[in-house]
């Protein structure tokens, strides 16, 4: 499978893919079911959550709402401590300054904490291009690195491995013996990357959340593996999206206490670290701390007032865990590093809509993923917009005799006048008078209607309509 | 005061696919004292062209329903999407246009699913139906999630005389209709539907309920191809069944 690029308009020959796999079809059904009982197990236990989520919101609003203030504080403060803060613009650019920080320090090979940015620019790709040896220390991303596979989800990037799979790659790549258990497998991974962790000469990073007050550096896990990306090597390069910002320390209270229960249950993760600038003398750390300061497309959906909101998202993976559609046709099926929910919105916002046409459309717009993000992003409204964005900037060609606007706009223009609505119905009557049995049609030929027909009966129009019912009903 | 007057909006799923739903509610309405009206100049909210990207011409259809509402005591849609798409989605779609949205407010405060105007507005529970059937209740998205509105069809349906109302497993997942994306994402839309259908034969109910056209058609269509005994029902249809004597 090629693992770069944006691949979101082919979400039908992916979703095919996954969907004809049973044992893929069951991993996602097992894993989210899993993990969405124990979001509402953890949530049930904080009184007031939803309080904390209006709060979340309105404190990623005013951060969004006034980013280039928080920015400015959050860069000043980086280097207060020690710190030195780059600016990319570009995937390309981030690929660039990281490759410069390692060539400059004579790196050879990089640990790497799990980052969604990170896979967002390829930035392994460009590192393996220029000769340094990148290894992935989170235990998700260090299978789907050997698999050569891309990441499924946003939190728990192998979602779509079972044990088995795990167990086999291991074997195969590592020359491990055969195992199941999840805590054998697990060390079988860290005696790999032990050596790792001590020859590598940079660790890069991601960021859950950057604190501007102080120029704090957020990082939350369950392995302890970012402690070791973040402190054993001499440097430490941490890629932060612009929207990661929060205000203050004191944010971080409710934040912390969301991102946990909403992604995998848990009050809080094993590890939570803040990182303030490099070590101090006398103490344990890298001795450079690099922040690079990523766009990539943010700085365009800040533009947007519609679409800003999008950028308010903790990556939690919730939204995830609870669509219906993602849980049937998982990660890949959406085409790039962000998906699910989330990355309909973010895949066409970052990458531009011709990208990714389809992914707006990849929606029941059901809001089940709205009611558990725990900033009330409102993802549905932005899908309905990002739709309407579809049909100006990426029309689809025709696949039958009428392109759908001109469906769409000779199916208004009956809608407006009753009589041509009532001619329409009328002949839909005559037509289907050939295809109905006993009230049913089996087989519709055409497209789109024919859609329908591939797996479930098309009920046929009712002998008579509603309308015309209610004349002989009015004189009873 | 004189007798609540109610103007049906009867939505182009139920006139055209089920239109006994809409003899279902003008029946029940009756029983309750309340005046039918019905404005034969009606056809759709546009939904279909909204949730498909295409606001002009959605824009061009709602502007009707605007317009054919305008002197109404209440609107009441047998259908939680419909309501949804003119109490939530209209304010959107009329964006910059003052007057129109004057219009969307108006119509608004008067715009009800059938469900909540009985239980909300009418403050009817009990409408007098008899149904001796074991019965499952599906939640339609829109209604659930745009309208707030859970409680009131379950309230209707626990004072139906006989009915052995039994709970969906999972019945605030997504049945899988969603419109046009029923046959943009047939290969998604099918299995969500039958995922549905399973959970419902799993309770043990004669009929699987919904207050959602859209979701019925898709629903019965699964089960009608797969040949199972089950069978789909409105809401009004439940709450029309009176005992025969």
């Amino acid at each position: 499978m090629d693992d770069t690029g944006v691949h979101s308009n082919d979400i039908h020959w992916s979703a095919s893919q996954t969907l004809g796999d049973a044992r893929l079809v069951e991993a996602y059904r097992a894993s989210t079911t899993r993990l969405l009982a124990h979001r509402t197990q953890a949530i049930g236990e904080v009184p007031g959550f939803e309080r904390l989520r209006d709060r979340a919101r309105e404190v990623k609003r005013e951060t969004i709402e006034h980013l280039d203030y928080y920015l400015a504080q959050f860069a000043d403060n980086v280097a207060r401590h020690g710190g030195q803060v780059h600016w990319a613009s570009t995937a390309e650019e981030v690929c660039n300054i990281v490759m410069n920080i390692a060539r400059r320090a004579g790196v050879r090979e990089v640990v790497k904490a799990k980052s969604m940015l990170g896979e967002e620019v390829e930035l392994n790709q460009a590192l393996e291009g220029a000769g340094i040896r990148p290894v992935e220390s989170d235990l998700g991303e260090f299978i789907i690195q050997l698999a050569g596979d891309r990441p499924a989800h946003i939190v728990a990037p192998a979602i779509h491995k079972t044990r088995e799979d795990v167990s086999e790659l291991f074997v195969a790549h590592l020359r491990a013996e055969r195992t199941v258990v999840p805590e054998e497998l697990t060390a079988i991974a860290r005696r790999a990357l032990r050596e790792d962790f001590q020859k590598a000469g940079m660790g890069v990073s991601g960021a859950n959340f950057a604190v501007a007050e102080t120029g704090t550096l957020v990082l939350v896990e369950n392995e302890g593996n970012i402690r070791m990306c973040t402190t054993v090597p001499r440097l430490h390069v941490a890629l932060v999206g612009i929207e990661k910002l929060v205000p203050r320390l004191a944010d971080l209270g409710v934040f912390l206490r969301l991102l946990g229960r909403s992604a995998t249950g848990q009050t809080l993760t094993t590890y939570t670290s803040l990182l303030t600038g490099p070590r101090r003398s006398g103490e344990d750390g890298p001795e450079e701390l690099h922040v690079v300061m990523v766009d990539n497309g943010r700085t365009a959906a800040l533009a947007d007032a519609k679409m800003r909101e999008m950028l308010y998202c903790i990556r939690c993976g919730a939204c995830l865990n609870t669509c219906p559609v993602y849980r049937k046709i998982g990660g890949h099926a959406y085409g790039w590093v962000y998906s699910g929910p989330i990355g309909a919105l973010v895949t066409p916002a970052l990458m531009g809509i011709r990208q990714a046409r389809e992914l707006p459309f990849a929606s029941s717009l059901c809001g089940a993923c709205r009611e558990v993000c725990p900033v009330r992003i409102n993802i549905p409204d932005l899908l309905l917009h990002l739709r309407g964005e579809a049909q100006i900037h990426a029309p689809v060609e025709a696949a039958s005799l009428l392109s759908e606007r001109h469906m769409f706009r000779l199916w208004a223009w009956a809608m407006r006048h009753p009589r041509l609505y009532t001619l329409g119905t009328r002949l839909a009557r005559w037509g289907q008078f050939l295809l109905a049995r006993r009230g049913w049609i089996r087989k519709i030929p055409v497209f789109p209607a024919s859609q329908w027909t591939k797996g479930r009966d098309f009920p046929a129009l009712a002998p008579q309509a509603f309308r015309d019912r209610w004349k002989q009903l009015r004189r009873e | 005061m004189g007798k609540t007057r109610v103007a049906l909006f009867i939505t182009c799923l139920a006139d055209q696919f089920l239109p006994h739903v809409g003899e279902c509610f003008v029946k029940i309405l009756q029983r309750l004292d309340v005046e039918v009206t019905f404005n034969p100049a009606q056809t759709c909210c546009g939904q279909p062209a909204f949730n498909t990207g295409f606001r002009d011409e959605a824009r061009s259809v709602a502007t009707r329903v605007l317009d054919l509402f305008d002197d109404a005591d209440y609107i009441v849609s047998p259908s939680g999407s419909c309501t949804s798409m003119v109490r939530v989605f209209y304010p959107e779609l009329f964006a910059g246009d003052l007057a129109r949205l004057r219009q969307c407010a108006q119509l608004r405060s008067r715009f009800f699913e059938f469900s909540e105007f009985l239980v909300n507005v009418l403050k009817i529970e009990d409408v007098g139906a008899s149904f001796r059937h074991r019965v499952t209740y599906h939640d339609s998205c829109h209604l659930l999630r745009e309208l707030g509105v859970g409680e009131a069809p379950r309230k209707l349906l626990r004072k139906v005389r006989g009915i052995d109302l039994i709970e969906l497993g999972d019945n605030q997942l997504c049945c899988g209709f969603g419109g046009t994306f029923s046959v943009k994402f047939p290969e998604v839309s099918v299995p969500m539907g039958q995922d549905k259908v399973r959970a419902a034969s799993q309770t043990g109910a004669e009929y699987l309920v919904a207050a959602d056209g859209g979701c019925l058609m898709h629903l019965s269509g699964l089960i009608h191809r797969e040949g199972l005994p089950l069978k789909t029902l409105h809401l009004a249809e439940v709450l029309a069944q009176q005992e025969k004597l």
